[in-house]
């Protein structure tokens, strides 16, 4: 947290990054896999795994301290685990401002188009549920990487589908 | 006693006897009118079937306060609410429907299932799913040694509803694992293993599952393994074969998902398996309908029918799937007299070692991985005493692409063939 050094634009740095899953999810592959995408972007990863409490996940991301949080749920039932979650991430001062996304199936009957505002609402920075939905989230990781402390969430547009 | 009170095990096996195969789907809704709907509609569908209740994700890891609000809400869940319902709701919803010509098996995915099992035997259903090991390391954060337990008690107090035609079943869903990339002999043990862990715990009616994979030929030679193991291990038990279609990324086409159903059915038939617990063509996108249960049921049916006048007499080849599934169960056993014991020892020591499990008590040593055939073969068996059985080959580690390219081959597979044949669907 250097503030008196600020990154050059477009100059992307390895994060820390914490991919977990919900509170009621236990799809995994999606977890191993995104885990996998983000390694060889060359970030350290942490991959907390499936039915993950957002009480136990917040403690973890407390202590992890990541520069990234990256939510995934196929169960259908990501809209509801997903608020939960970042509402018990969120109430940690030292999370107040980590870039924290969401993405995956997340509801029962296949992209809902007003869910993706209501989880931006609730307070996460970005909603991937579309078919580009990688690419979007790879930019959107670029962007983190260049941005720097502070940065990241302002010079990025989320990328919401309909 | 309840509507329910018949022997799901003795029926299927009395169904296997007359020469027909079993179907049944994954079903659940959170409204009680609609499950019982559903239930009826599975009844009354041109193929023989059992009943299903597919719970929803929040019942399966114990939040009920989740549950409570979601039906006050009046918010959709992925399945059926069973304990939040009740039994009084669920008995209205089994009524009449649940008989002795149509059992009804609860499936819940939860590693404490003891509300679960509880509720259900509340309700007069006695057939249900799962396992210590199969619903716990690949489905929750549970320490595998309190699942372990938790089965056991579920286990008794499933053996302790026995009475005059009623004789509780449960099936193992060890023969799924992560769903892909776990290659067969290792599934092939823990769906023994469970069941011998059931059979402990005071089970006399189970039956031992397999999901699909990738390859029909190698397909086939784990499901006889499996059931020679069964022989061998589980003499005096009644017990059958259940197969899973496949439970990994499902083709997008109509006629792709179709073909990879009725490939399941000529598997089951073509194995002795009893029983099939079908996919639909929606299975890509979202959770299917009543609807397209009904017709995944009937085509199911229809494709084993035929499969049964004309059987495929090929017997399978021997690619060391049962050697390798004798030495991982053999090994286990040898850990403890108490296979719940010998289970933990077994993942504490990486005898047993499921690949690319994210749980804590998992190794997490060993690989899977597809060969240009479409086979599941181990590229690492970390601790497992398979070493000397599976030579496994020296490959660069699993990238992304490669991942999503193993886990879509099926999808891939029946897709393409599908565009390549539009006259085909």
């Amino acid at each position: 947290m250097n503030s008196d050094q600020p990154p050059s634009p477009g100059r992307e740095r390895p994060l820390t990054i914490v991919v977990s899953g919900l509170s009621s999810d236990a799809h995994t592959w999606n977890l191993v896999y995104l885990q996998l995408v983000l390694e060889e972007l060359g970030h350290v990863v942490t991959n907390l795994g499936a039915c993950l409490g957002e009480e136990e996940l917040a403690a973890r991301c407390r202590a992890i301290a990541p520069d990234l949080i990256a939510l995934s749920s196929v169960n259908g039932h990501g809209y509801r685990d997903g608020r939960r979650a970042i509402a018990a991430l969120r109430q940690c001062p030292a999370l107040v401002t980590t870039p924290v996304v969401i993405g995956g199936k997340l509801d029962t009957v296949g992209g809902d188009p007003t869910m993706a505002g209501e989880l931006l609402d609730a307070g996460f920075d970005a909603v991937f549920t579309e078919a580009g939905a990688l690419a979007a989230f790879r930019s959107f990781v670029a962007c983190v990487a260049g941005a720097g402390d502070g940065q990241g969430r302002a010079s990025v547009t989320s990328p919401v589908g309909a | 006693m309840p509507a329910a009170a018949v022997s799901f095990g003795a029926l299927v096996s009395r169904r296997q006897a007359e020469g027909t195969l079993v179907v049944q789907p994954r079903m659940g809704f959170a409204d009680p009118a609609k499950m019982r709907a559903g239930l009826i509609a599975v009844k009354r569908a041109r193929a023989c079937t059992a009943g299903t209740i597919t719970l929803d994700s929040y019942t399966r890891v114990g939040d009920q306060a989740a549950v409570r609000a979601a039906l006050e809400r009046r918010d959709d869940l992925n399945g059926y609410p069973i304990v939040g319902h009740g039994a009084a709701t669920t008995r209205a919803v089994t009524r009449g429907v649940a008989d002795r010509d149509f059992p009804v098996q609860v499936r819940h995915g939860s590693a404490d299932p003891r509300p679960i099992v509880a509720t259900l035997l509340a309700c007069g259903l006695d057939a249900t799913e799962g396992g210590p090991v199969s619903y716990c390391l690949p489905y929750s954060r549970t320490p595998l040694a309190a699942s372990v337990e938790y089965w056991r008690q579920t286990c008794e107090m499933l053996a302790a509803a026995r009475a005059p035609g009623r004789e509780p079943h449960l099936e193992t869903f060890g023969g799924c694992m992560m769903g892909q990339l776990c290659p067969p002999a290792l599934l092939v043990a823990l769906s023994v293993l469970e069941g011998l862990f059931f059979v402990q715990h005071g089970l006399r009616s189970i039956s031992l599952s397999y999901a699909q994979q990738t390859s029909a030929d190698q397909d086939a030679e784990a499901v006889t393994a499996l059931r020679r193991l069964a022989a061998e291990l589980l003499p005096g038990v009644q017990s059958h074969i259940v197969i899973y279609g496949y439970m990994g990324v499902y083709p997008c086409t109509a006629s792709g998902a179709r073909r990879l159903l009725a490939a399941s059915a000529r598997l089951a038939v073509a194995t002795g398996a009893a029983r099939l617990i079908v996919k639909t063509s929606a299975e890509a996108f979202r959770i299917a309908t009543i609807e397209e249960n009904v017709q995944a049921l009937e085509d199911a049916a229809r494709t084993a029918a035929v499969a049964a006048r004309a059987p495929e007499a090929a017997t399978p080849g021997d690619t060391g799937i049962y050697a390798q599934a004798l030495a991982l169960v053999s090994a286990v056993l040898n850990l403890a007299d108490d296979v719940g014991r010998a289970l933990l020892r077994a993942f504490r020591r990486g005898y047993l070692d499921v690949p690319y499990c994210l749980h804590p008590d998992n190794a997490g040593r060993s690989r899977g991985y597809l060969d240009p055939a479409g086979r599941l073969q181990w590229q690492r068996t970390g601790s497992m005493p398979i070493r000397h059985l599976a030579p496994a080959p020296a490959r660069p580690p699993m990238t992304s692409a490669g991942l999503l390219d193993s886990l879509s081959f099926i999808q891939r597979e029946f897709d393409q063939a599908a565009l390549a044949r539009p006259a085909a669907s």
